[in-house]
């Protein structure tokens, strides 16, 4: 990223005029301030009193220990219930995650070291898939979700395990397109040497492939990551707005469904709803960026 | 067990998981969401009769389905100027020599970390209570009452905030293709004399055709699937009229395929609106990548 910046300066205009250069930095820091006016309203007013939004929607707060009033409201409302929220969260993002990796990353190895009609074949199926939007499969989901759960006797609605699966299916293609791509460039050697010396398919992969594959996990996870995290529509559907398992989305909307607008709530709600994912960026910044980067262009 | 058929054996476990996967999410879904666009289905599992082309002929002549299709399709067009044009600007200037560039790429960024829900709980705030303040106290009519349940400009709104969102990912893909132009063109364009926005008009922007490919595919999938904007910002209100019929003002698609089947309980009206849903946003999506390809070409 330095390195690329210092690129920048050099290309960007060897010799600006002193005017201009101050005109752009204005430019940029009003883009910006607008840009941030947003979250400095959701701070500002989960410090103040509903009846102070109410009374003057733009003010300060009178009172800044407002703010753990509010929260301690919020904390507690069982309409809300963030804890419990974050962990669903937590939960199925993290294994979601975990079995999209590995899983594409073990079908985009074999579909590359195995030449065969089949393998293509698979492969073009995979990418085809891609341009299947979720609402078009979504309300047969349901059903079927449903007669699957009956006959399996493990349920897949309403559960960690019926999202998660959903999870994997839905983000599968992409992480087997970008993983595909990848292993292409992997040289075949280190393999080969491997399958001399003994080592199982199994044991080839693991030990010798997975740890190649460092920097394509990033965008993997990455992509996967802020879309599932984020996604408000699937867990909705399999998880119901009034199930016992909600995530963190699901949540805020239940909690802004609930009640006559106390907006000074709704705003505390909101700003839980954002910190995890903004702490997690303020130390992974440089691979969350990089993986989406990496992730569109592919 | 010999050792070729071992290593069949792991390979093809290695396929199973994703394949199920697959089978299970995606390929029986769609066959089946396909076929009850056909039926009378109710959304269980009970037998369901066939009724040809009935759904379809009912969706074509209802005034909210039709309604929302064209507000879907304006609402993309909007977003696709409004987004790239931010975000190309954006780039721009955070590559442009100014000091801390590095802190607002990564600031402009943040909004898109956040999910749809609460951003639209945010922005329905400022359009219905920060807004109209402000716009009391300075006089203008137009703000003084909440741009959100003003039938005329709540698309509008949408688009604002879908811009906000947006703007900061499609600005790092601009800014990854500006830092992957060679430094030495750009000078030598620049010891010719070329102006500065000659150099972005004729050297930048025909060397970014492929990032502009991209940013337009995501831009344009991204508003025509939107959802939880909708719903947390506008739920699909106000009422206006639409052919003498009252409609939901700002009823994006997806939100109408929902409510089709979940508020009026229509399932298999919903999977007809769906399925029709899949195949314009595929040929958009076509007609969109292969006019840039060939632009791509040409550049």
């Amino acid at each position: 990223m330095a390195k690329q910046a210092v690129v920048v300066e050099r290309m960007a205009g060897s010799k600006p005029h002193r005017g201009r250069q101050i005109a752009l930095e204005i430019v940029t820091l009003l883009l910006f301030i607008l840009f941030m006016m947003p979250f400095l309203i959701v701070v500002l007013n989960s410090m103040r009193t509903n009846a102070e939004i109410i009374n003057e929607p733009v003010g300060w707060p009178a009172n800044i220990g407002q703010l753990w009033t509010n929260i301690s409201d919020v904390w507690n409302n069982p309409n809300f219930n963030f804890l419990s929220a974050l962990k669903d969260s937590v939960i199925i993002t993290v294994l979601s995650l975990a079995i999209i990796s590995i899983f594409s990353a073990m079908t985009a190895w074999v579909l590359v070291r195995n030449k065969t009609k089949w393998s293509s074949l698979m492969f073009f199926m995979y990418v085809a898939a891609m341009v299947i939007p979720f609402q078009v499969v979504m309300f047969p989901l349901l059903t079927w979700f449903k007669q699957v759960g009956d006959f399996i006797h493990i349920p897949l609605l309403r559960s960690y395990q019926g999202i998660i699966f959903a999870y994997l299916g839905f983000g599968e293609a992409m992480s087997i397109f970008i993983f595909h791509g990848f292993i292409k460039g992997v040289p075949l050697e280190l393999e080969e040497a491997a399958d001399i010396d003994g080592c199982s398919r199994a044991g080839t992969f693991f030990r010798i492939v997975f740890p190649l594959l460092q920097p394509v996990f990033v965008t993997v996870l990455v992509l996967n990551g802020l879309w599932i995290w984020n996604d408000y529509l699937l867990p909705l559907l399999l998880l119901g707005a009034s199930g016992s398992i909600k995530t963190i989305p699901l949540a805020v909307q239940g909690f802004n469904g609930a009640y006559v607008k106390q907006w000074n709530l709704i705003m505390v709600s909101t700003l839980l709803a954002m910190l995890p994912i903004i702490i997690l960026y303020l130390f992974a910044q440089k691979y969350i960026v990089q993986g989406m980067v990496d992730g569109s262009i592919k | 067990m010999s050792s070729k058929a071992k290593r069949k054996l792991t390979e093809m476990l290695f396929l199973l998981p994703t394949l199920l996967a697959f089978i299970m999410v995606i390929i029986i879904p769609f066959i089946y969401g396909i076929y009850y666009s056909f039926t009378n289905w109710q959304g269980t599992g009970a037998a369901s009769a066939w009724v040809g082309l009935d759904n379809y002929k009912t969706i074509f002549q209802e005034p909210g389905f039709l309604h929302s299709f064209l507000v879907t399709v304006i609402f993309t067009l909007f977003n696709l100027v409004l987004v790239n044009v931010v975000a190309f600007v954006i780039s721009l200037l955070v590559t442009s020599e100014i000091k801390g560039r590095n802190v607002y790429r990564a600031g402009f960024f943040i909004p898109n970390l956040i999910g749809g829900i609460v951003l639209g709980l945010v922005w329905q705030f400022i359009f219905s209570n920060i807004l109209p303040q402000i716009g009391k106290s300075l006089g203008m009519n137009l703000l003084s009452k909440s741009l959100i349940s003003n039938k005329d400009t709540v698309i509008a709104t949408m688009v604002i905030v879908n811009t906000w969102q947006y703007a900061g990912y499609i600005m790092l893909i601009y800014v990854a293709a500006i830092q992957g132009i060679s430094k030495s063109v750009m000078e030598a364009a620049e010891v010719d004399g070329a102006r500065y926005w000659t150099r972005v008009a004729k050297i930048q922007i025909p060397l970014m055709a492929n990032a502009f490919t991209i940013s337009l595919f995501l831009t344009l999938t991204n508003s025509f699937k939107m959802y939880d904007v909708n719903v947390a910002l506008t739920n699909g209100g106000p009422t206006t009229v639409f052919m003498m019929k009252p409609v939901q003002a700002s009823e994006l698609l997806a939100l109408n395929i929902y409510q089709t089947a979940f508020k009026y309980n229509n399932m298999a009206a919903g999977q007809a609106k769906a399925v029709i849903f899949f195949v314009v946003l595929t040929i958009f999506s076509v007609i969109q990548v292969s006019y840039n390809k060939r632009k791509e070409i040409e550049a």
